[in-house]
């Protein structure tokens, strides 16, 4: 198929507000909730913003995942370490993988965890008050709590997070990072995390690596590759995305200095909070959507016919602002308590961390907004600096100071 | 042996976990909630997968003879 002349291109170049839809894709959503755009290599998709039609193409299985990595078509980004993982496949070969790990990221194993957060948490805060100021939140804090956790859950030395934050940095690509930059990332990774599964091997322990090796070497149910990857993708997406969003939250926050203080004022209302910031604040400024779709079928959504074979691109943080889900969605409320979004995505991908998200997110605003006194950014909003190349934004540092207790 | 469906629409946040895992055994009622195509159903490994895969432990699954419930990491 063609593309149309006044087919937009897409991505659009990114918002001046880091964690708004860029003013190209607000305007879109006001035409239609799905789009016809044109991609950086020339070939045609269907960018959805509509929140049901959105959250429709995440639970329908007529939008296939596995479809995305059928040979001969390419893939860009992030997406290219995907394929052979669960997140490459759908039901129910992704049933099966999932099940490995899915009981260890349940409501009540996480709620297990929760006093250990807490602690973290608090050594870090710890840290931060009797260090200079001003600080880096970013690299002392919004890193390390996640990151701490997932070496906590997987059994991975968190004395090694500068090395392997930076890999999935480079990982988590765009369009534009060169493809040879996330293999070298990838495979740099990849050596680390055999070399762990070889000792792990030996000397199994009580973490979700000796689960993933034991699943593989008693009862053969993933490859070696399948293996490492698994191990890899917990990894990095286990702390990637719960730091930028700890920054980009408390970013958005600062923006809304009434908010802040009504949740300084009765930090009850975190939870709650937490929850508004998973739907407000976007963390892919690129517009880069990692996790498209393919149509199995032709099929119709929100009035618009699509056959099949064709690229869906299920736009679910910008879903988050569609007016005909929430009202006034461009307004930051943390009272509103929105019961459902679409922040960690829908259907048989829903985020598998979420739950651990939601618990490390609430304890990260709990210790930054009652242990650090008055904690603000140093530097204006627009002069936050961001790293090229990345599907989730990810800020080259996060200048704050605080006050006395 | 019969299992009896449930899902709490206290809990239910939508992520739609289910009705993508088991698409002929959940679906989404008219305010948004999760709920079973049928209360009773013959053992199907997929429901019992949504089940242990709901990230809120909305899904409510038991032996419809005796009332207890179906373990789910089976």
């Amino acid at each position: 198929m063609s593309a149309q002349p006044e087919t937009p291109r897409f991505p659009f170049p990114p918002s001046s507000v880091p964690y708004d839809p860029a003013p190209e894709m607000r305007e879109l959503m006001t035409k239609c909730p799905v789009n016809k755009v044109r991609l950086p290599d020339d070939s045609t998709a269907w960018l959805v913003t509509g929140f049901d039609e959105t959250r429709e193409v995440l639970i329908d299985q007529r939008y296939s995942r596995a479809l995305v990595f059928a040979p001969g078509r390419e893939v860009y980004g992030v997406e290219t370490t995907l394929a052979d993982g669960m997140i490459a496949m759908d039901p129910p070969e992704h049933t099966r993988l999932r099940k490995l790990v899915a009981g260890a990221f349940t409501e009540r194993r996480i709620q297990a965890l929760r006093p250990r957060v807490a602690q973290i948490v608090d050594d870090l805060i710890d840290k931060m008050r009797a260090g200079p100021r001003p600080a880096d939140l970013s690299h002392s804090f919004s890193l390390m709590v996640p990151a701490s956790v997932i070496c906590v859950l997987l059994g991975v030395p968190i004395t090694d997070v500068d090395l392997f934050h930076k890999w999935s940095n480079v990982i988590f690509g765009d369009w534009s990072r060169p493809r040879d930059e996330i293999d070298e990332a990838y495979a740099a990774m990849s050596a680390y995390m055999s070399e762990l599964i070889t000792r792990k091997r030996k000397a199994p322990e009580d973490d979700l690596i000796s689960v993933l090796i034991d699943a593989r070497d008693s009862a053969g149910k993933l490859t070696e590759d399948q293996l490492v990857q698994f191990c890899i993708g917990l990894l990095a997406a286990g702390h990637e995305t719960t730091a930028n969003s700890i920054n980009m939250s408390f970013v958005a926050l600062s923006q809304y200095p009434d908010e802040l203080a009504r949740l300084r004022a009765d930090p009850g209302l975190i939870p709650a909070a937490v929850e508004e910031l998973l739907r407000y604040v976007i963390i892919s400024g690129s517009g880069f959507v990692p996790l498209a779709r393919i149509t199995r079928e032709e099929v119709c959504l929100g009035g618009v016919t699509i056959p099949a074979g064709e690229t869906v691109l299920p736009s679910f943080n910008v879903a988050n602002r569609d007016p005909a889900a929430f009202d006034d969605p461009n307004r930051l409320d943390v009272g509103r308590t929105p019961k459902s979004h679409l922040g960690f995505g829908a259907g048989a991908h829903h985020c598998l961390g979420a739950q651990l998200a939601r618990m490390e997110l609430q304890e990260a605003f709990r210790g930054l907004l009652t242990r650090l006194p008055g904690l603000r950014m140093t530097v204006p909003m627009s002069e936050l600096e961001f790293r090229e190349g990345q599907a989730i934004a990810s800020m080259r540092e996060l200048p704050v100071t605080w006050d006395d207790a | 042996m019969t299992w009896r469906v449930a899902v709490d629409a206290r809990l239910c946040i939508s992520s739609g976990m289910c009705v993508g895992t088991a698409p002929d055994q959940f679906r989404f009622d008219g305010s948004q909630h999760s709920s079973p195509v049928r209360a009773l159903i013959e053992p199907d490994d997929r429901v019992r997968d949504a089940a242990a895969f709901c990230p809120v432990e909305a899904i409510l699954l038991t032996d419809a003879d005796t009332g207890k419930p179906v373990p789910l990491d089976e």
